[in-house]
């Protein structure tokens, strides 16, 4: 089977998906990729001209509820669930620019 | 009088006699996790200590007459992606390992209200994404019926602790077939609720599209008890319709004569292993027998299920896994000083390979130049195969076919071929996809007692329908 996936590719699809790739996973993951994107290639014998995509099954649509306020009492647990420090109950992270 | 290998239902019978306490039923079941499950891990975390203190509770409403459910008092476990306030949530991620959340999913909130008593959490593939339980960062389960054998997955912990008699009812996931499959490797019944049956809220998504929240249990009655307390709407959960939840226990008393069962042979007669074959073809005589009527049936598209399926979860997981960058929850890197690097090395070291592999199918699925000769055609696809059932719902009221091609497999067997574990749910993928029900429960047993599973598919929002079937087949063999 070949495969159409390439180690250089997995490392840029890695990068996108913000995750770290060395040469040696790249080697393992491309030829594992390959075979499961070939394996998509059978849908392509299916004839879908003019047929609607499904997203999801429920058939419902906007579903909205009550916009009701209603106070949070435990912001703590909240910012303890973050291991990064802690300025005036926010998370302090380091810049993003 | 053994309590670990009686049902929910007498169990929860003896109970509420004032036969039993909940404190003895819940001992029972603490000293049978603690003799067993270091063979087995089934269990990631154990809450026993609150466990003994809700069976007290519940020991003193009994004595008051005051009862909250038929789940009062009954020890239950949890798959290890509800959240819950009594202990950690790791969804079996190393990116987890210590997260406590601040909150309870609704799931669990429900069950609480009904007096259910939470023993622990259950082992399950990382985030659940897996068919055997062995992607979990805290160790494989192995299956009770053959240690050297896997229980299946991704509800492989919650199957096996059913199996082994650690609890009356487990709580899994199915995204596809994570309930169904594992119920079929340990000879248990579990329920794939359809899509929208019950809540997901404070459940950790897989793929939201698909992921549903359903019961494991020894026996369909047993799953109609526990689906009882947690069907219904959530306005939390904007997929949960607000539409009746029918009395489940009433439903699944009545006969199945008349009934019509669909069979699709062409779908699955290639290709299965002999004894599942049999056990499928024991099932179709057992259901003649009891007066149903066997209709051949085709679904022409479900051969494209899986395929369709392995672009469609990773597109959504690749999306719902983003919100694990270190930051707000979870394990972080010890890079403090730069924000792409606290994002890129968290992820790198606290994802396994599965999950690194379905993001990296996501991200190439949905990427600019390959979603339409991907994704958008899964989802055309998607749309035929819920055609297919449309179709033959007009003609059946439940599908009759195998769980999975195979009983369960060893230990390492399909590790280093994703492809092939991924065909494990070929015969589940349809049914996710299309958002109907479906129930997987004992059918029979291999030479060497493995089980095997059959399942019943019915259309979405038709649970009481496949719980009757199951219970009634359950009912006519005992």
């Amino acid at each position: 089977m070949t495969s159409k996936i390439s180690p250089d590719d997995v490392k840029h699809l890695a990068q996108l998906a913000r995750l770290k790739m060395s040469a040696e996973e790249a080697a393992k993951f491309a030829p594992q990729l390959g075979d499961i994107v070939h394996f998509f290639e059978a849908l392509k014998k299916v004839n879908t001209k003019n047929v609607v995509e499904t997203s999801q099954t429920t058939g419902l649509e906007n579903i909205t509820r009550e916009d009701a306020i209603s106070r949070y009492k435990s912001e703590k647990l909240l910012i303890d669930c973050s291991s990064h420090p802690v300025k005036k109950n926010q998370i302090s992270i380091p810049n993003v620019l | 009088m053994n309590l670990t290998k009686k049902t929910l239902t007498e169990l929860s019978e003896l109970f509420r006699s004032g036969e039993v306490s909940s404190r003895e039923i819940t001992d029972a079941f603490i000293a049978e996790i603690e003799e067993k499950d270091s063979k087995i891990n089934a269990f990631v975390t154990t809450t026993f200590d609150v466990a003994r203190e809700m069976a007290d509770v519940s020991d003193a409403r009994q004595k008051n007459n005051e009862l909250l459910s038929p789940l009062d008092g009954m020890p239950i476990a949890l798959k290890d992606v509800v959240c819950t306030i009594e202990c950690r949530t790791t969804a079996c991620s190393n990116i987890l390992k210590n997260f406590q959340s601040p909150y309870d999913a609704t799931v669990w909130k429900k069950l609480k209200s009904a007096g259910a008593v939470l023993l622990g959490k259950t082992n399950t593939d990382e985030f659940t994404m897996g068919a055997s339980t062995q992607t979990s960062a805290f160790g494989i389960t192995r299956n009770p019926h053959d240690l050297e054998r896997v229980a299946g997955g991704s509800s492989g912990g919650s199957a096996a602790a059913i199996a082994a008699n650690f609890c009356t009812g487990a709580i899994g996931t199915e995204t596809n077939g994570s309930i169904r499959h594992p119920s079929h490797f340990c000879g248990v019944t579990g329920l794939k609720v359809s899509y929208g049956r019950v809540s997901r809220w404070g459940t950790m998504p897989m793929a939201s599209s698909l992921d549903v929240v359903g019961p494991i249990a020894k026996t369909a009655e047993d799953c109609a008890l526990m689906l009882q307390e947690i069907a219904g709407h959530d306005g939390k959960d904007s997929t949960t319709p607000d539409i009746e939840v029918p009395n489940y226990t009433a439903e699944i008393q009545h006969s199945i004569r008349d009934m019509k069962i669909g069979i699709p042979r062409n779908f699955f007669e290639k290709g299965i292993d002999e004894n599942v074959a049999q056990v499928i073809a024991a099932a179709e005589a057992q259901l003649r027998d009891m007066g149903a009527k066997i209709i051949d049936i085709e679904l022409p598209h479900a051969e494209y299920a899986v395929a369709a399926y392995y672009i469609i979860a990773p597109g959504e997981i690749s999306s719902n896994q983003a919100r694990y960058d270190g930051i707000r929850f979870g394990e972080s890197s010890k890079a403090k000083d730069d924000l792409q690097k606290i994002y890129t090395e968290t992820r790198s070291e606290g994802f396994g390979d599965e999950v690194k592999r379905r993001i990296l199918i996501g991200t190439f699925v949905l990427s600019a130049g390959y979603s339409d000769q991907y994704y958008r055609q899964a989802q055309r696809v998607r749309t035929l195969i819920k055609q297919d059932f449309d179709n033959a719902w007009e003609n059946v009221d439940a599908i009759l076919s195998p769980v999975s091609p195979t009983p369960a497999f060893k230990i390492g067997e399909n590790l280093d071929d994703p492809l092939k574990m991924y065909l494990e749910d070929m015969f589940l993928a349809p049914s996710c996809l299309a958002g109907q029900c479906g129930i997987g429960f004992p059918g029979g047993q291999t030479d060497s007692g493995l089980p095997i599973g059959v399942q019943i598919i019915c259309p979405a929002m038709k649970e009481e329908r496949a719980l009757r079937i199951a219970h009634q087949m359950q009912k006519y063999k005992t």
